[in-house]
């Protein structure tokens, strides 16, 4: 292969590896920008992956099933929103428990579909701007779920930052009791930035599950769901931010599988903690002004509300 | 966590104790998973050992299993809580599980013990373990027979002697074929992450690789093979589901036949303590169906290799060998012993990069 062939082939792996926790960090992004902090991205994720794959095999429509990946991750997003916003319980604790389930429940729907492999979701290349050379298979020649990771993380900037509904969400997850003072429904923007965050995380899952590794297998999310909750923390809730160490944390991962190939003299055990060492540094350096971390943190990250205190 | 699972555990005891009160006769067998039975890999195989007693015999045997037992602490508890309800015989199935295996027995003498890849035994304990390497030598052969580029790319999990073992048989065996092919070995540090093990199978292909190897247990690297159009070998079992084209030949486990002489061997009293490190002349490593696109003398040369190591006319690490520094360790005419197999922490030549220790 030649050097450009082959640059574009690192380029692309590192693509597939990013967007999975790219998905998931975005819509976390959103949840916990309202307040909530839903620590069962792993278990949505694997819920995700579960449902995407198994819709897709039975009814041979991966459009069927990646909107159903969507819709069974929110419906786990809609019984955390439960127990948290209207039932008032811990977040920490239900969020772990999420993940617990989800674990469990996506194993024993999955048990029929072990073995079994399905086709990867086909690329979709844009007319004309597909050929040219280099730019051309890098960004205008992939399946559609990364073109939608891509977007959504523009459109999450954009509606946090430039809508109304946007400053509504922000203003909820920084002060509930005084956004619930003005008169914004504190619980149904939650509620709704919660099951974003599910879709999202069932949007990532279904990715593994019909492009990444294109198979069932039970736990396949293999820690990506932490790996996401981490990355919106050191990427100081934003978006941009959130692309850059997805991004980040993909190209080191493959670097360093290329760095062994290669024979480099380094312990495979030191390479293996650089993807999250480089993230970490370059995120702690990119976001060090201490004023500004504390502008974009959401004040009210894991406190109850109750309309009533 | 662990709560919950002594919860669990409480639970399963209770059913299987109360499900074994009706038929006192029949022989129970309990199993301790590390892994999902859906992992398609290693606890898959070890389940269809346990399914495979079931089937040779019938209503005379009960089996239980406890599924992603974590090594330690957690295993102990399953395994006593196993023992005391009645199993009288308990194969615990992962490397982890060796000291809480041990205690247990100490405490249950009537109750017969079987553990997997590792080293203490007692009177009522024995170990048991498969020599994957003796496949890893044949897909060898086979890679050295197919490849183009004369560069293979090794998918690793853990630098343990298991996994290094597995890494020189495949080199000396491809190397007997094509004395200048070299391997190239990628540690991913797991043995289950399908999205990191297909990234490593991608790395090795863009660095030139067109045969891929892999000691990890899912099927993603598999697939990267079939969709890059390079050739792979399955892992614990065959695989070619996903990747009809690409898979050349899987290395199967196969406790089967070990899991159901055991348990008649309980049956009949003749269960003794002892040490297993069975191979192709068991039946516990077994070659996967060959890919029809594999020429026919190739075939027939893998066959007979498989034959030979069965018949102990070929040993996988016969002499003379070298190391990656070109000096002879085994001299001809020897091979080396099992010891020596079972701490292996050295590559031998043609595996290119250094061992993590």
């Amino acid at each position: 292969m030649s050097d450009i062939g082959i640059f574009v082939s690192v380029v692309l792996t590192v693509i597939s590896a990013a967007t999975p926790l790219l998905f998931a960090a975005t819509g976390e992004l959103v949840a916990e920008k309202s307040g909530v902090l839903n620590l069962g991205v792993e278990g949505m994720m694997l819920v995700g992956a579960v449902t995407g794959f198994a819709v897709t095999t039975v009814s041979g429509s991966a459009t069927l099933g990646i909107v159903c990946a969507a819709l069974a991750a929110g419906g786990m997003a809609l019984l955390f929103g439960f127990i948290t916003l209207t039932l008032l319980a811990n977040q920490v604790a239900t969020g772990l428990a999420l993940t617990l389930f989800g674990v469990g429940l996506s194993s024993v729907v999955g048990q029929s579909f072990v073995g079994t492999p399905v086709d990867a979701l086909p690329k979709l290349a844009v007319p004309g701007l597909a050929a040219i050379p280099v730019l051309g298979p890098i960004l205008f020649e992939h399946d559609a779920l990364i073109y939608l990771s891509v977007i959504m993380v523009a459109a999450v900037a954009w509606f946090l930052y430039r809508t109304r509904a946007g400053l509504v969400l922000r203003a909820v997850g920084d002060s509930h009791e005084a956004a619930h003072a003005i008169g914004h429904p504190v619980i149904r923007v939650r509620y709704l930035a919660v099951l974003f965050g599910g879709a999202m995380a069932g949007l990532g899952g279904a990715f593994l599950s019909l492009s990444y590794t294109p198979m069932w297998g039970e736990n396949m999310t293999a820690g990506r769901g932490w790996i996401a909750l981490a990355l919106v923390v050191f990427a100081t809730w934003r978006p941009a931010r959130v692309l850059l160490g997805a991004y980040l944390f993909g190209g080191v991962t493959i670097l360093q599988l290329h760095a062994q190939g290669v024979g480099i003299e380094i312990p495979s055990q030191v390479l293996s903690m650089l993807p999250y060492l480089v993230t970490i540094l370059v995120l702690v350096l990119i976001s060090r002004d201490q004023a500004k971390v504390r502008l974009n943190a959401p004040a009210c990250i894991g406190k109850v509300f109750h309309p009533s205190t | 966590m662990s709560r919950f699972k002594l919860v669990l555990g409480a639970l399963l005891g209770a059913a299987v104790a109360a499900g074994g009160a009706a038929l006192a006769e029949e022989l129970k067998v309990g199993f301790v998973y590390v892994g999902p039975i859906g992992d398609h890999g290693w606890t898959y195989r070890h389940d269809i050992g346990r399914q495979a007693i079931e089937k040779a015999l019938g209503d005379k045997v009960k089996t239980s299993y406890v599924e992603s037992v974590a090594e330690g602490q957690d295993a102990e508890r399953v395994i006593r809580q196993l023992a005391s309800s009645g199993h009288k015989l308990i194969f615990t199935t992962s490397f982890g599980y060796m000291n809480p295996t041990m205690k247990v027995a100490k405490r249950f003498p009537n109750v017969h013990f079987e553990h997997a890849t590792g080293y203490k035994r007692d009177k009522n304990l024995s170990t048991y373990m498969a020599r994957f390497y003796e496949g890893r030598y044949v897909a060898g052969r086979i890679a050295g027979a197919m490849t183009k580029s004369g560069t293979i790319g090794y998918i690793a999990s853990f630098p343990i002697p298991e996994v290094v073992r597995g890494i020189n048989a495949f080199t000396l065996a491809l190397r007997s074929v094509n004395p200048t092919a070299t391997v190239k070995v990628v540690w991913v540090n797991t043995w289950y992450d399908p999205g990191k093990e297909g990234d490593a199978a991608k790395a090795l292909i863009d660095q030139g690789a067109d045969v891929i190897l892999q000691h990890t247990d899912s099927p993603g690297p598999l697939q990267v093979a079939e969709a890059r159009g390079v050739w792979g070998f399955g892992q614990a079992s065959d695989m070619r589901a996903f990747a009809p084209k690409a898979q050349l030949s899987a290395i199967i486990d196969n406790w089967d036949g070990y899991y159901v002489a055991r348990a008649k061997a309980t049956m009949d009293g003749t269960w003794d303590s002892r040490d297993t490190w069975g191979g192709f002349n068991t039946g516990m490593v077994e070659m996967a169906p060959y890919n029809e696109r594999i020429p026919a003398e190739i075939v027939a040369d893998a066959k007979a290799t498989v034959a030979a190591i069965s018949a102990g006319t070929l040993h996988p690490f016969q002499g003379p060998i070298k190391n990656q520094d070109g000096e002879v360790v085994v001299p001809a005419g020897k091979a080396l012993d099992d010891g020596a197999l079972l701490g292996m922490d050295w590559y031998v030549e043609g595996v290119q990069g250094k061992l993590p220790k």
